[in-house]
This record gives structure tokens, C-alpha cells and sequence, in this order.
């Protein structure tokens, strides 16, 4: 009992300094946002009051909600097959398509968003080929707009969706759709009612992480978009940095985290979070 | 699995559009960063290395650099003792408290940067962290430590525990068990750990843009100011640098872990 006691001890020590790393620059951060949203010489709601009554703020809320849906439907439909095709093929190729989503996983977002401008930009590479071969004469507006901010950002979020998608489909027991197929199902029937049901956890998986990565995006909205319609992390950091409104920047964080919070907890009763966080 | 020969086909065409969405933006900076011309133009008119030069002959550009690997450097070399300590006394206990110590230290990856980084700036200019280079590398201790408790939990899940405690039964104390029997077997998952947190300390734009400031600024928080004013082919080059960094470091972790089954 008393060995048992003191090893316990020792591991929670040998856990503690990353843990005081974590909860320095993540929990007391977090939790000074919610104090400065709610007090400021005494305490106050105004500050959530506003979020819900002023049209810039929960009309940025919604715009946000809109294209993390978009970006994550998006997303769902590019990865799926992906991730199928990485389950199905021959391990050489496997390993060939699984790079392509692992080295652009690792690549920095600002790289990729800088990529992105220089493709989709008034005399950008995508334009100057489009009228190379005579498609269009004059240079489209593909970005600075919604357009432009959500190719780049599920370009930069599909990873997040194909790599917990292949995890459960690896884990598919090939068996059972030789057992569709030997009791004559055909190709599709098994994949509709055999392949399909039993992915589900990982489509869980990735939706949510990618919606949830999308509803607090930065880089690529402030780069790619048209600096009018501004997403809930643009509101922070315009509190922050042009208005300094630091109460109103921290409402706006504290909701947002709510809402990721209330996300998570809602899929963890269906697919337990480790399995959706553990899959990088 | 069989599919029906239209379905197949549809599929691979479908799937290498998809692939090619993927890849070619990140490699179609490489060539325009070895043009000659003022603006981004592809295919570039003639190949010069006018963009690394300007690169290597700027100042500011340097100075970020340098700060950018001190950082990654640091962050590395804190971060991964941290992680495995963590992640040894996570795959240790069982305990219900160690769980949520599990869960707190996966936390940087759920919660959104631009809160975190908000929450930090609102902190460090309390206590005077703000453009420090100390401040830079805590934030970025923190961001980079789930990668290394991620990596090191799933290396050591299938390491044989028994191993450990036949060590320690002949004789050896805890520490040196650990650093004789367990740490050999699980060396590609902490080298994997270690190279993710370098890779996210170098990568590391939405923290730095709050806190990092004066002569202290990493080369992405100089990178993005000068995206928003003008696209300046510099960056063409350094992004290009970045990703054969990125590239070359993932492959390695990869082939690592790879090695420890």
C-alpha cells in the first residue's frame, strides 16, 4: 500500500513540470480571459451583452459557424475516398499516399496560405494560365473573398479529416466484406451497408476536428479573405490590437471556447477523445 | 475490396485530383522562389538565386532567422524531457488524476491558438514577457509538448513493460532501468517527438504575432506582416527553405518510427 502510494507520487512528479507548462500558458491564460470579460471596475456583463445584441459580433459567430461547415462538408467529401483509397491499395502505394497527406500536414499554415495567394491572386498562377489558354480574358477574383479562404483552408484542414478516417477504416476487418461478398452482396451494397456504417466513428472523428480547427482559424481568413467579413478570430485579434478592447476581445474568446468545448463533450459520448486527438 | 471497372476508374481520377489539390501549392513555390522576375510570375522568365540573396543580405531577415532556430532549438531541448517524463508517468499509472493530466497536456491542441495567444499577450504583459526571447520559448514549450507526449505514449504502449521491471528487480534503480532498458527500445518515438516540436516551434505564427516584438520577432510573425502589405518573392525563398526543412525533418521522423515497430 505505502510502495503503491509512493509510486503514484513519483509519477505525478515526473508529470508535473509539463503539466505547470500547461497550466501557466493555457489554463491561467484561459481563465484570465474569463475574469477580464466579466470584470472591469466591478463586475459586468456588458461585455456578453454585447456579443448578443450588437450585429457585428453574432453576425460574425454565424458567418464563422457557416464556413466551418462548409470547409468541414468540404473537407468530408475530398477525404473520404482518400482515406478509402489509402485502406484498399497495395502497401507501396499506401505509404505514397499517405506522404502527400503527412509532408503538407507538417508544412507551416503560413506557408501554405502564402502558397495560396500566390496561385489565386489577380496576376496569380492560376489567372495567367487560365488566359494563357484563352479561357477567360479578364483575371478572376479568386481571392481577397469567401472563395479564396475556404480552398485554402480546407487545403490546409484535410489532413485533419483523412488521418483519423484512415485510422478506423485500417481497422475494418477485411473479413466482413469477404463475408458481404461471398453471401452475394454486390460492390456497392457491401460498401453502403458494411464499409460505410462501421467508418462512421472516423468520420465523427475528423468532422469535429476540423470544425472545431476551423471556428478558431486565423491566418488563413486574415491573408485570404476581404478583410470585410470578419471571422470570430479576427474579432479577437481587432479587440486586441486596433480597438484595445481587451474585455470584449475576452467575451468573444470565452464564447468561442465554449462552443469547442460544448462540441467536444457532445462527440466524446460517441467516440472517446483520445481516439479523435491521438490520430497525428 | 472489388469495385465495379467506371467506379474504379472514377475513383483514382477523383483521388489524384485530390492529391495533386494537396501537394502542388506548397510545390509550386520552389520554382517561383528561383525566378528573376520583380512579381510572381510562373513559369518564372529566367532562373536566378536573386530572392535567397536579397534573403541573406537582409538584416531583419537574418536576425528573424536566427531567432526562429534559437527558439526551435530551445523549445526542443525543453520540451522533450518534459514530454517523456509526462508521458513515462502516463503509461506508468492508471489513476483517474493521471488521466486528466493526460487530457490537460493534449490541451494546446484543442483549445483555438488565438485564444491561447490572446490569453498569453494578456499574461506575459503582466510579468514582462512580451518580445522576450524566454517568453517566446515557453509559449512555444507549451504548443510543442502535446506532439512529444503523443509520440512517446504511443511508443511506449508497445514497449514490454516486464523488461523494465526484470532491470529493476536485478538490481538497477528506477532511473538508471529507464535509461538502460526503456529509453534504447523507444529512441525513434522520442527522436519523432522531438523533431514534430521543432518543426511546430519553427512554424509558429498566431503566439508569436501577440508576444513577440523589438528584436525578438521569429521569421513567420516578419513573414506575415510583410504578406499583408505586399507579396514580397523573399518570401517565396524562405517559405522554400521552410518546407524543405518540413519535408526532410518528417522523413526522418518517419523512417524513425518506423524502426520501433
Amino acid at each position: 500500500m505505502r510502495h503503491q502510494r509512493r509510486e503514484q507520487g513519483l509519477m505525478l512528479a515526473l508529470a508535473s513540470p509539463a503539466l505547470l507548462v500547461i497550466l501557466t500558458l493555457v489554463v491561467l491564460p484561459v481563465g484570465w480571459l474569463g475574469w477580464q470579460s466579466i470584470y472591469h471596475d466591478g463586475f459586468t456583463l456588458e461585455n456578453y451583452r454585447r456579443i448578443w445584441s450588437e450585429d457585428i459580433y453574432w453576425r460574425s459567430f454565424l458567418l464563422t459557424f457557416e464556413i466551418s461547415l462548409l470547409v468541414t462538408l468540404l473537407a468530408l467529401l475530398l477525404g473520404y475516398p482518400i482515406a478509402y483509397a489509402a485502406t484498399i491499395v497495395s502497401k507501396g502505394w499506401r505509404v505514397f499516399i499517405l506522404a502527400l497527406v503527412i509532408l503538407p500536414f507538417w508544412t507551416s499554415v503560413l506557408v501554405r496560405a502564402y502558397a495560396w495567394l500566390a496561385l489565386l491572386q489577380r496576376t496569380g498562377v492560376l489567372n495567367q494560365l487560365l488566359e494563357y489558354i484563352g479561357v477567360i480574358d479578364e483575371p478572376l477574383a479568386l481571392v481577397h473573398n469567401s472563395f479564396g479562404t475556404v480552398v485554402a483552408t480546407v487545403h490546409i484542414l484535410l489532413p485533419f479529416m483523412v488521418l483519423p478516417l484512415y485510422g478506423t477504416m485500417q481497422k475494418i476487418p477485411n473479413e466482413l466484406m469477404q463475408a458481404g461478398a461471398s453471401l452475394g452482396g454486390s460492390p456497392s451494397h457491401i460498401f453502403w451497408r458494411v464499409f460505410l456504417p462501421l467508418s462512421l466513428p472516423g468520420v465523427l472523428a475528423g468532422a469535429t476536428l476540423v470544425f472545431v480547427l476551423c471556428l478558431g482559424f486565423y491566418i488563413t481568413p486574415e491573408l485570404l479573405g476581404d478583410g470585410r467579413t470578419v471571422m470570430v478570430s479576427m474579432l479577437v485579434s481587432r479587440n486586441v490590437e486596433l480597438y484595445d478592447q481587451w474585455g470584449a476581445a475576452s467575451a468573444v474568446g470565452i464564447v468561442l471556447l465554449a462552443a469547442v468545448g460544448a462540441i467536444f463533450f457532445a462527440v466524446s459520448r460517441f467516440v472517446p477523445l483520445d481516439r479523435v486527438l491521438g490520430q497525428k | 475490396m472489388i469495385m465495379a471497372r467506371p467506379v474504379r476508374i472514377a475513383c483514382i481520377v477523383f483521388c489524384t485530383l485530390v492529391l495533386l489539390y494537396l501537394i502542388l501549392p506548397i510545390l509550386i513555390i520552389a520554382p517561383m522562389s528561383f525566378s528573376s522576375a520583380r512579381f510572381l510570375t510562373f513559369p518564372p522568365p529566367s532562373l536566378s538565386l536573386r530572392w535567397y540573396q536579397e534573403y541573406v543580405g537582409n538584416a531583419a531577415w537574418m536576425q528573424a532567422t536566427r531567432v526562429t532556430l534559437t527558439v526551435a532549438a530551445l523549445t526542443v531541448v525543453i520540451a522533450t524531457p518534459l514530454g517523456v517524463a509526462a508521458a513515462y508517468a502516463i503509461s506508468q499509472s492508471r489513476t483517474r488524476i493521471m488521466r486528466a493530466i493526460h487530457i490537460i497536456l493534449l490541451l494546446p491542441l484543442v483549445v483555438p491558438v488565438i485564444i491561447t495567444a490572446v490569453g498569453i499577450f494578456f499574461i506575459y504583459a503582466r510579468v514582462g514577457l512580451v518580445a522576450t526571447l524566454s517568453g517566446l520559448v515557453f509559449a512555444n514549450v507549451m504548443l510543442a509538448l502535446p506532439y512529444v507526449v503523443i509520440s512517446v505514449v504511443a511508443g511506449l504502449q508497445s514497449f514490454d513493460a516486464t523488461q523494465e521491471m526484470v532491470a529493476r528487480s536485478l538490481g538497477m534503480n528506477r532511473l538508471r532501468s529507464f535509461f538502460a532498458v526503456t529509453l534504447p527500445q523507444i529512441k525513434a518515438s522520442v527522436t519523432a517527438g522531438a523533431i514534430f516540436a521543432f518543426i511546430s516551434a519553427m512554424d509558429e505564427t498566431i503566439v508569436a504575432l501577440f508576444i513577440s516584438g523589438g528584436q525578438y520577432q521569429p521569421l513567420t510573425k516578419r513573414m506575415f506582416t510583410a504578406l499583408r502589405d505586399e507579396i514580397d518573392p523573399t518570401i517565396a525563398a524562405i517559405s522554400t527553405m521552410m518546407t524543405a526543412v518540413s519535408f526532410m525533418l518528417v522523413l526522418l521522423a518517419s523512417t524513425r518510427q518506423r524502426k520501433d515497430g
